[in-house]
This record gives C-alpha cells, sequence and structure tokens, in this order.
C-alpha cells in the first residue's frame, strides 16, 4: 500500500503518474470546480492546491450497507476521481477495492492510523448496529462500533457517505432490529460531513472529498451536516419538471396521458418538495438522467427515515399511530364528522336543559314588544 | 323578574375586530388553499406550461395569507398591552383562582349543561369566559406552531431574512416531512376549533341573549345593569362627600 513509501506524492504527480496528461488534469479540475458551484477563477485555485498538497490518506470503512455509495462513486463523471482517491493512490483501507485482504488489510489499516495520526479522513459507509452488543456487523472479529470508535480516534475529519451513515437508511426502518444507528450519533467530537443519499451522486462524493482536499477544510455545511452546495435546494425547486407543478398540471396516475406529456408527479407521490438534493440540477450517469426524468417520482432518499414517511406513490404522509392506510385528512374528515354530530346533540340538549329560563325569556320578551308605544 | 335593565358596553375594540376578522379571512385562505397544495386537482388543460401558473398563484395566496396571519398577530399581541381589560393579556393568562372558578362554572353550566338554583349575576363573563380563553391560548399556541413550520418550509424558497430566522425549525424534526405532517395536522386543530368557536358564538347569543353574535361587528355587548350596582353606588358616596 501506498503508505509504505517515505515521501508523499501530491495528488498532480500520481495522477501524470497514471499517464494522464497535464490537459487531463485541468479539465478535471474544472469538472471539480463546477460540481462544487465554485467561480471560474477557482479553478487555478483547485489545480495548484492538487499539484503541492500531498495525498491525504483515507480509511473507507464499510459497516451495514449494500457497496451503493462505493458504486456510485466508482461511476463519477471523471475517470480520475475513482483512479486517484479509490484505485491505487490514496486508499489506505476499504474492504470492497483494496487489493490486499485479511491480515495484510488489517495491518495496513492500522499502519495509516499509526502514521498518519489525526491526518487521515475517515469514511464510513454503512450504519452501525448497536444491538445485542452490536454483533450484527463484525469485520476481523471486531464489532463495527470497535472498529469504528478506534478509526474515528485519529481521524482529522469523518464523512458519513450515504443515507446509512448519516441517516440509518433502510435498516434503521422501524422496528429497526439490528439498532441500526447513523455515525453522527456515536461520534460527537469529530467534524462530521454528511453526504446523504442511497445512494449520493458520486460527482457529489468527488466534490466533498475534494473540496477537502483542495482547501484542507470542511465545505460549508448546513444545519444537518450536510454540504450546502449540493444540499442546499429541494430537488423540487432545481427539477426541470416545476414549471407543470406552477401550471397546475400534474400527471394522475403512470399511465395516463398527463403522464406521457411529462408532467409534474407531485400527486403520483413524488417527495421532491421534501428532499433536499443535487439530483435535479447534477443528475445521475454522468448526468444522463435523473429519476424524475425517467417518469418516476423522488422517494426522497436522502431524506432521514425516508422509508418510515409514508408510501413512496402517495402524496400524504401517514399519521404516526394510526393504521398505515390512514392519513391526516382522513382522520381529520372522520374527527370534524364526530365533532359536528356532538355540536348537534350539545345544541339539542341545550334546549332542552335551559328549555325553562328560555321560555321565560322569550315570554316576558314577547309581552315587551307588545308593550311598544308606537 | 325577568324584565332586566341592560347597559351597552363596548367590549370589543376596533383593533381587536379588525384582528378578529382579518384573522378570519387569513385562515379561510389558508386553509382551502392548503388543502389544495396538499392535493391539487389536475388540470385538463392543453396549455402550455409557459402560459399557465394556476398552482403559483394558489401558492402565492397561500404565502401572502400567511404574511398577513403573521404580521396580524404580531399586532394583535401588541393591543394585548395597550388594549382595554378584555383584550388585555390578562384576560388570557390561566393561572388565576378567578380564572378556574369561572372554568369549572362554565364547564358545568355551558358544558354539562346543568341548571342552578342561584344564578350569580357575576358569574357572566362580559368579555371572554374562562374556557373560551383557554381556547385562545392553545389557538395562539397552534398559530406559533403554524409560523414556525411554515416559514420553516418556505425559508429556502425566499430571500428575504424573515423566514430565514425559521430553519432552524426543519432539522429539529429531522426534515420536511416531519415539518409537513405537523404542519398538515395543525390546520385540523384549526378547523375543529372554528367548528366549536362558531357553534359555541351562537349559543352564547341564544341563551343569554345579549349581543354576542354582533359583538365581533359593532364591538358592543349588553352588561345587566345589577353588574354595574356597586359602582353606582360608589359614585354617589363619592358625590356625597364631595
Amino acid at each position: 500500500m501506498s503508505n509504505t513509501n517515505e515521501k508523499r506524492d501530491t495528488y498532480y504527480d500520481t495522477i501524470i503518474k497514471q499517464g494522464y496528461t497535464r490537459r487531463d488534469f485541468m479539465k478535471f479540475s474544472t469538472y471539480m470546480a463546477a460540481f462544487m458551484g465554485l467561480e471560474n477563477s477557482m479553478v487555478g485555485q483547485i489545480a495548484q492546491s492538487l499539484e503541492n498538497t500531498p495525498r491525504l490518506p483515507v480509511i473507507w470503512e464499510h459497516y451495514q450497507e449494500c457497496t451503493c455509495c462505493s458504486e456510485s462513486f466508482i461511476r463519477s463523471n471523471h475517470p480520475i476521481v475513482a483512479d486517484i482517491i479509490l484505485d491505487r493512490i490514496s486508499l489506505d483501507y476499504s474492504l470492497t477495492l483494496m487489493a490486499a485482504s485479511g491480515h495484510q488489510a488489517e495491518a495496513a489499516k492500522h499502519d495509516t492510523m499509526k502514521k498518519y495520526y489525526g491526518e487521515y479522513i475517515l469514511c464510513v459507509e454503512g450504519s452501525i448496529p448497536l444491538g445485542d452488543d452490536g454483533n450484527y456487523c463484525c469485520i476481523a472479529g471486531k464489532s463495527a462500533k470497535e472498529t469504528f470508535l478506534e478509526a474515528a480516534a485519529g481521524a482529522k475529519a469523518i464523512i458519513a457517505w450515504g443515507s446509512c451513515a448519516s441517516n440509518g437508511c433502510v435498516q434503521a426502518a422501524k422496528p429497526n432490529p439490528t439498532e441500526a444507528t447513523p455515525i453522527h450519533k456515536i461520534v460527537k467530537n469529530k467534524p462530521i460531513i454528511r453526504v446523504p443519499g442511497c445512494p449520493p451522486i458520486g460527482e457529489v462524493m468527488a466534490g466533498v472529498i475534494m473540496h477537502v482536499v483542495a482547501f484542507g477544510r470542511l465545505p460549508e455545511l448546513d444545519r444537518l451536516g450536510r454540504p450546502k452546495a449540493f444540499y442546499g435546494k429541494r430537488v423540487h425547486d432545481t427539477c426541470y419538471r416545476r414549471p407543470y407543478y406552477d401550471a397546475g398540471l400534474f400527471a394522475e396516475t403512470f399511465d395516463d396521458d398527463n403522464s406521457k406529456k411529462g408532467y409534474c408527479l407531485y400527486k403520483v407521490g413524488c417527495k421532491g418538495p421534501m428532499t433536499y438534493n443535487a439530483c435535479a440540477s447534477m443528475r445521475w450517469n454522468n448526468g444522463v438522467s435523473f429519476p424524475i426524468q425517467s417518469g418516476h417520482g423522488c422517494i426522497g432518499c436522502s431524506e432521514e427515515d425516508f422509508w418510515d414517511n409514508g408510501p413512496f406513490y402517495e402524496r400524504t404522509t401517514k399519521v404516526p399511530g394510526f393504521a398505515v392506510e390512514s392519513n391526516a385528512d382522513t382522520v381529520g374528515k372522520v374527527a370534524a364528522g364526530v365533532l359536528a354530530g356532538g355540536i348537534a346533540l350539545h345544541a339539542i340538549g341545550a334546549n332542552i336543559s335551559k328549555r325553562k329560563e328560555l321560555m321565560k325569556r322569550i315570554k316576558s320578551d314577547k309581552k315587551n314588544e307588545k308593550n311598544i308605544d308606537s | 323578574m325577568r324584565d332586566r335593565n341592560f347597559k351597552r358596553v363596548m367590549v370589543w375594540e376596533l383593533p381587536v375586530r379588525l384582528f378578529h376578522w382579518v384573522n378570519v379571512l387569513a385562515i379561510v385562505a389558508l386553509t382551502l388553499t392548503g388543502f389544495l397544495i396538499a392535493n391539487p386537482p389536475a388540470l385538463q388543460s392543453s396549455a402550455e406550461a409557459t402560459n399557465l401558473h394556476s398552482f403559483g398563484i394558489v401558492r402565492f395566496i397561500h404565502f401572502g395569507a400567511a404574511y398577513i396571519f403573521f404580521f396580524n398577530m404580531i399586532l394583535r399581541i401588541y393591543w394585548s398591552f395597550v388594549g382595554n381589560q378584555f383584550a388585555h393579556w390578562r384576560a388570557f393568562w390561566p393561572f388565576s383562582k378567578k380564572m378556574w372558578n369561572n372554568f369549572w362554572h362554565v364547564l358545568k353550566i355551558d358544558i354539562m349543561l346543568l341548571n342552578e338554583e342561584h344564578p350569580n349575576v357575576k358569574d357572566i363573563s362580559i368579555g371572554h369566559n374562562s374556557v373560551a380563553s383557554l381556547s385562545y391560548v392553545v389557538l395562539f399556541l397552534m398559530a406559533l406552531i403554524q409560523v414556525f413550520t411554515g416559514f420553516a418550509l418556505y425559508a429556502d424558497t425566499s430571500g428575504w431574512w424573515l423566514p430565514q430566522l425559521f430553519t432552524w425549525v426543519t432539522p429539529l424534526f429531522g426534515g420536511d416531512f416531519m415539518v409537513r405532517t405537523i404542519h398538515h395536522i395543525t390546520m385540523w386543530i384549526f378547523i375543529f376549533f372554528s367548528l366549536v368557536h362558531i357553534y359555541l358564538v351562537f349559543y352564547h347569543d341564544w341563551l343569554e341573549g345579549r349581543g354576542e353574535v354582533s359583538s365581533m361587528f359593532g364591538g358592543y355587548k349588553f352588561v345587566r345593569s345589577d353588574r354595574f350596582i356597586k359602582h353606582e353606588k360608589q359614585a354617589k358616596k363619592d358625590k356625597v362627600k364631595e
């Protein structure tokens, strides 16, 4: 592994060694600036920083997850991303992608952790089960929690890849049998970047890691710890079908005429209006498409508890504590009906119970009417 | 015995009445557009999206009404410091013995519909009765929930600093999903409140016959003159002394 080299190559050195040209490198820097939403003049800064910065050691841990984050990452737009970060250069430990295995792999990780204590970036893919002493996920004879705490201790920063590490994702859905826990609930004293999504967009992942590399600090984060550059807008607010929404043109079902015309998928359960992600602006698979463009609503995979937040194909979110079928409006209508019935009964009851007083008053007031001097 | 003398009393001052009706209009507009936003009817139109902005208008009305609702509420809070005794914040303060005595009385007489042998004129509230006051306190809290969740949902599409003040609400509930659900459920509480509120206004007007319904238009209620006797006696005494 590369951490046995005494002199640490810069990112530029390694890129050139890979056989890329200077022109490729500049294109890559430009891509990265664009992903991060930076202006033109920052391209030079990224290039310069990649030329001068020795590569950051990265430990990439996999816990309860499906590796879709890694899959997404190695398919990001520019081949250098995968080459530089994952393949040969800076990845000191990743169960899935490293060449070494078994004791060798563990040794490489511990080497890095010791040698670059306080310097390396810890990337976490997957949630950590806390139930039954963490026995649901063990690697090399240690529970995920143990391994994570060990790796987190010397990390400069932690990146929580995907919804598993950020929110718990599907394995944390009710009843969460393994007590799958997102990492920010386990380690509190380290800067954590949450990059939710199932998986996150490859370019977003590249952008986040390149930001740390190029500028030596974390990107600007929102209150949930997500990079603002990618999670600052709702999918809905950047969606190309948004004009249909504002016009009131909606698909009612997936096979109706409106759906064919490409109208807004709001009524068939698109979660774009509640989901913060860059899908609509960056799109997927090198900018080819994204779910809504393919005619399927957003399922809100980058939002917390998206599995528990009601059906994917309905607009309404279910009310906690009620049967799955009921939504706020059904409950509301029934309650309003009961209330109206109660009011009617009360009105009848009032006239019966207070009849004496009422009759007296009506009688006297009728007399008053007769006595008017007109 | 039934021939009571009534005195006309200005109970709801003009700002209170204005607040009430602006609030009514805002809540009606917010609820109607809110339902439309939650479950919009799909237009069957051959027009291009470029030439249509119907749903945008619905949303615009919702946001506009929300601002009116919000600032109206602020003005009402201001008036609760300078207004008369019926508009004053003390009238809504639930932690006094008088308040709770009246609360049980209203519960017995108006909710459980029991009758009294010897009604005490002082038990008939001139402004809000205690149960009503409490319900307005609860409604005020509901309004706060709507303001906080509403502006939190709205903030991302606005550049103004005011909605930005509420951006911390969304992370509190983990995301827009929960905030939306809370916003939607709380709207139903407004509907339930309105049903009961309107019924009870008619109930009091019918059973007490002192202008409950019209009071929110003209501001006057009719108060039995024996409610004033003490003061008149006092006034006479004062005159004698002079």
